[in-house]
């Protein structure tokens, strides 16, 4: 799949992304074959629908919703680039990383792969779970299993759950607190195929 | 969890060891308790003289035995019985003194007390109970007792072990050169079983992480299994003057064969019990009986296979948990759990109480030298074989264990009840027969007591990483699983697949296939929903047990649901009312969720042992800090679907409903259509209580039933467990209030509570949210 005669070459940037995200070279090229099995008409970019052609991910429940966190808000389309970083979140984290307070949060660490899962819910990005958002992420995981009250009975237990200082929303911090016993890193990553 | 239903079965197992124990020894005992010697004592009639010829032999004329006795016919039993009774005393007797059990296991204590009647029979000249045969040991009493560090562990324990073993016997100081190598490795076999009673005892109470429980757990259940394999192995080949390398691989195919097919069988067993509970409606009473024996059947069918049936009772238990109960009644379900603990108790007591008897009272061979390095082997090779072990698999796992966790395991090797059994069950072609068993007493004696008392201080001292109970609360049930379904969907996406793809597609099949046939209500359940319910139910049981007591009147979700099926009787309606009020109440109230136990409990505890106190407590907390006053908004709360009345969403009455509630029923629940109603105050018990509560302001506005006819609002939420999505899903969602709707409506709220609330205070400031039932407001 993909064409085999790619090389690292004909990726633009890859030294860079390499460098910000952390890919091998073997890993870059074999995202960028996949980009391009996904990109069937060769636009150099993907849309929507090319996500949606992903059959698995067409019945995945919350499908959409993880399409969605492809796009930036207002963008139409994902470029190479801004597939392969939003990828990078779910490489293993690395341990024992010295890390200079200057360099930015690595994608893949665990604060990075919550920050992912976080927008996921978080739609319009302003920084908190509002109970609405946290219903349509329910709904969608729940479908036709249960009914709009128990759905919201259940969004307002976990708010109630998390919800620190009591403005009825997550925050990020909330909600990275009420994960904190969970293993991220075990539960969001990927050991990338070669 | 998991764990539970495992534990509860080899503990189960433990006690069907026991019994069976009891059946093979007094076969040929007298117990303690000398026979009669005379079987029966009749009241005769006085003879006549001798010296009287006779002209004929006269019959003896014996009227009617006003009072007999007949010792042989109850002797078995009684014996039994009696036996029983005296461990269990002994086990009181511990728990009187608390200090002691903090830091002696109870398995010390147990054997310190056979140990004692042992003496006393001993010098009573009493023969010790006769000892069991091995089909008895293997068809009664092996099972209950019951995976990486099991297999693997227990075969490197006992071959090096018996390699070692094997070498000093070289030594012609000692005196046991002719203790061959199968000898050898047989023997080693049997010690290196270990048993965990004593050890997870004492991790329980120190709370160590749930890693090393598991495994520790998981070790001596399964290690059983392997040991048992091994020592019918070695045993076979002890008898064998030469060994062949084809018969090495023979045997190791054969551990596959046993091991697998022990699985396999397990599963099969679990599949048709969960299947059949599936018709069990009607019959809830022998429920129980189906999961006990279809356990022992499963169990007996490998024995009939020679496969590991101790496996096979433990992947029985496993299927059965996750199927069975979703199926049978809450009741059910708290019958097997108590059962099993009272069985496995009983069991776990008789079986060290033996070894204490039977220590003293049979004849021991000693050899030093063999003992004493068997000890030192024994350890030896434990530690090392953790070591190592662990060194192979940690690169594989996500938290590895380090060496404080390792030196638990190491220490925790505690032998017990398996290698007892086994060393007594050695065929007599064995030469040294004696030597073995006096040298697995010893070890057994040795690790229980040193091991067992020592090892809570030390590992307090060295403080293994202590367990953080898993806060499983609904947030973190969502966001793991949309972290699941993220997942899949980038693997898809990348067009690659890892466990989680595994995972997925088992989900799928389970929720398709598998829960369709053995389930009755097969709606697939997301595991969100499943928990929520749980713990929803959870919480109302608590609620309702300090209150009524009575929890184990709560119907299983599943036959609520079955009832309110069958219900069409206005007087069942009545009941659902109740029960919807307590649901209300207690939704109304911002429970916080009770955390979830973690997956093991105490030895003498159900699981779900609540401690309401605690809830109720957190409840007010929370009440109190949600009340804010004009944040209407942060008052949680739920109210009824809107539209349909409660009756709609609730499932009607329990059956079991203690008799004073009904009370409440037949009363005073009127008009169909007012739904809610006016739930009686009655003089039930179950909202009597809660008064005793004291708290805060409740809103009294807050009304859970809405009338669709008077457009109330109905507000946010709804619901509390056991409904399920019925087809009749109350349709005005519309009528739902956000919560800022509902500030509003606060503010218009005259409270006048209904006539029919004879007892309630007019006022509208309800002095126990927690009891009050929401008031009905006519006027909305």
């Amino acid at each position: 799949m993909g064409s085999s005669s790619s090389n690292l070459n004909t990726i633009p940037n890859s030294q860079e992304l390499m460098q910000e995200t952390g890919f091998s070279a073997a890993h870059l090229l074999r995202l960028y074959e996949r980009f391009e099995f996904l990109d069937k008409d060769n636009k150099g970019h993907l849309r929507p629908e090319d996500f949606e052609a992903v059959q698995e991910l067409s019945t995945n429940p919350i499908g959409d919703i993880i399409i969605g966190s492809f796009f930036s808000p207002g963008q139409e389309t994902v470029d190479f680039p801004s597939f392969v970083r939003i990828l990078a979140h779910f490489r293993p984290a690395e341990k024992n990383r010295t890390r200079d307070g200057a360099q930015p949060e690595p994608a893949n660490s665990s604060t990075g792969k919550l920050k992912f899962a976080f927008q996921l819910y978080d739609r319009d990005r302003d920084g908190k779970i509002s109970r609405e958002e946290l219903l349509q992420v329910l709904r969608a995981m729940l479908e036709m299993q249960v009914t709009e009250e128990q759905l919201e009975s259940m969004a307002e237990r976990a708010i109630q759950e998390a919800d620190l200082d009591e403005d009825d929303a997550i925050s990020f911090d909330e909600f990275k607190k009420s994960l904190e016993k969970v293993n991220i890193d075990h539960k969001m990553s990927i050991h990338f195929m070669k | 969890s998991v764990i539970k239903p495992i534990f509860s079965f080899f503990e189960r197992a433990a006690a069907l060891l026991i019994i069976c124990t009891f059946l093979s020894f007094l076969y040929g005992s007298r117990g303690e308790v000398p026979p009669k010697p005379t079987p029966g004592i009749t009241v005769v009639p006085p003879l006549k003289p001798n010296n009287e010829p006779q002209a004929y032999p006269d019959a003896e004329k014996s009227n009617l035995p006003v009072f007999t006795m007949d010792y042989p016919r109850i002797q078995i039993p009684f014996e039994i019985t009696l036996w029983m009774l005296l461990a269990s005393f002994a086990k009181i007797g511990f728990h009187v003194y608390h200090k002691i059990t903090v830091w002696v296991p109870e398995s010390c204590l147990l054997i310190s007390i056979g140990l004692i009647v042992g003496a006393i029979m001993h010098s009573v000249h009493e023969e010790p109970p006769a000892v069991l045969t091995s089909n008895v040991f293997f068809l009664y009493m092996l099972p209950p007792i019951v995976f990486w560090y099991a297999v693997m562990g227990t075969l490197w324990n006992s071959i090096g072990i018996g390699i070692s073993l094997f070498t000093i016997c070289q030594i012609e100081a000692f005196g046991v050169q002719d203790i061959n190598l199968q000898e050898n490795l047989l023997f080693a076999s049997i010690i290196s079983a270990v048993d965990p009673v004593a050890v997870l005892g004492v991790f329980e109470d120190v709370s160590v992480n749930e890693q090393l429980y598991i495994v520790v757990f998981g070790e001596c259940l399964f290690n059983d299994a392997v040991t048992v394999v091994l020592y019918n192995m070695f045993s076979f080949v002890a008898d064998m003057p030469v060994v062949e390398p084809v018969d090495v691989f023979l045997g190791v195919a054969r551990f596959f064969v046993v091991g697998l097919g022990g699985m396999g069988f397990g599963i099969l067993f679990g599949f048709v019990a969960a299947f059949t509970t599936r018709f069990t409606s009607k019959v809830r009473e022998i429920e129980p009986l189906f999961i006990f024996m279809f356990s022992y059947l499963a169990y007996l069918v490998s024995e009939l296979f020679a496969i590991s049936s101790i496996m096979a009772i433990v992947c029985c238990a496993l299927t059965m948990k996750y199927y069975v109960e979703e199926n049978v009644s809450q009741r059910s379900c708290t019958t097997i759990r108590h059962v099993v603990k009272m069985l496995g108790s009983i069991s776990e007591t008789l079986i060290f109480f033996f070894l204490g008897v039977v220590t003293i009272t049979t004849e021991h061979e000693w050899n030093w030298a063999y003992i004493l390095f068997t000890l030192l082997f024994a350890f030896v090779w434990r530690g090392l074989g953790i070591l190592v072990l662990t060194q192979i698999i940690n690169p594989f796992r996500t938290i590895s264990f380090n060496l404080k966790d390792q030196f638990g395991m190491a220490y925790g090797g505690l032998r017990g009840a398996i290698s007892f059994a086994l060393a007594f069950t050695l065929p007599d072609t064995i030469g040294r027969k004696q030597l073995f068993v006096t040298a697995t007493i010893v070890i057994i004696l040795f690790t229980v007591f040193l091991q067992g008392i020592s090892i809570r201080p030390l590992i307090e001292f060295i403080n293994v990483r202590r367990t953080n109970r898993n806060v499983d609360t609904i947030n973190v049930e969502i966001h793991c699983r949309l972290m699941e379904h993220t997942m899949a969907g980038i693997e898809d996406l990348c067009g690659q697949w890892s466990h989680f793809y595994w995972k997925d597609k088992f989900m799928k099949f389970n929720n398709r296939v598998l829960r369709r046939i053995l389930i009755r209500d097969n709606r697939a359940e997301s595991s969100i929903v499943a928990l929520y319910k749980k713990l929803e139910l959870q919480n109302a049981m608590e609620i309702l047990d300090t209150v009524s007591g009575d929890i184990s009147a709560a119907p299983s979700i599943v036959s609520l649901h079955e009832d309110k099926k069958e219900s069409a009787k206005p007087k069942k309606k009545f009941f659902a009312e109740d029960l919807k009020n307590m649901h209300n109440i207690l939704s109304k109230n911002m429970y916080k969720i009770r955390q979830r136990t973690v997956a093991y409990t105490s030895k003498y505890a159900l699981p779900n042992d609540s401690q309401p106190r605690e809830i109720l407590i957190r409840r007010h907390s929370s009440i109190r800090r949600s009340l804010r006053p004009g944040s209407f908004q942060s008052q949680k709360y739920f109210s009824l679907p809107a539209g349909q009345g409660l009756e709609s969403k609730f499932p009607p009455v329990r059956h079991s409903y203690a008799d004073e509630h009904e009370t409440m029923s037949e009363v005073a629940y009127p008009a169909r259509h007012s739904r809610f109603g006016q739930p009686k105050r009655s003089a039930s018990g179950a909202m009597m209580p809660l008064h005793r509560l004291d708290t805060l302001k409740e809103v009294p506005s807050v009304d859970v039933l809405n009338e669709s006819e008077k457009g109330s609002t109905s507000r946010g939420v709804s619901r509390t467990n056991s409904s399920y999505s019925d087809s009749r899903v109350p349709a005005p969602n519309d009528r739902r209030n956000a919560p800022t709707e509902a500030e509003e409506e606060q503010g218009e709220q005259p409270s006048s509570p209904p006539p029919a609330w004879a007892a309630e205070p007019r006022d509208s400031t309800p002095q126990n949210p927690l009891l009050r039932r929401p008031k009905w407001n006519p006027k909305k």
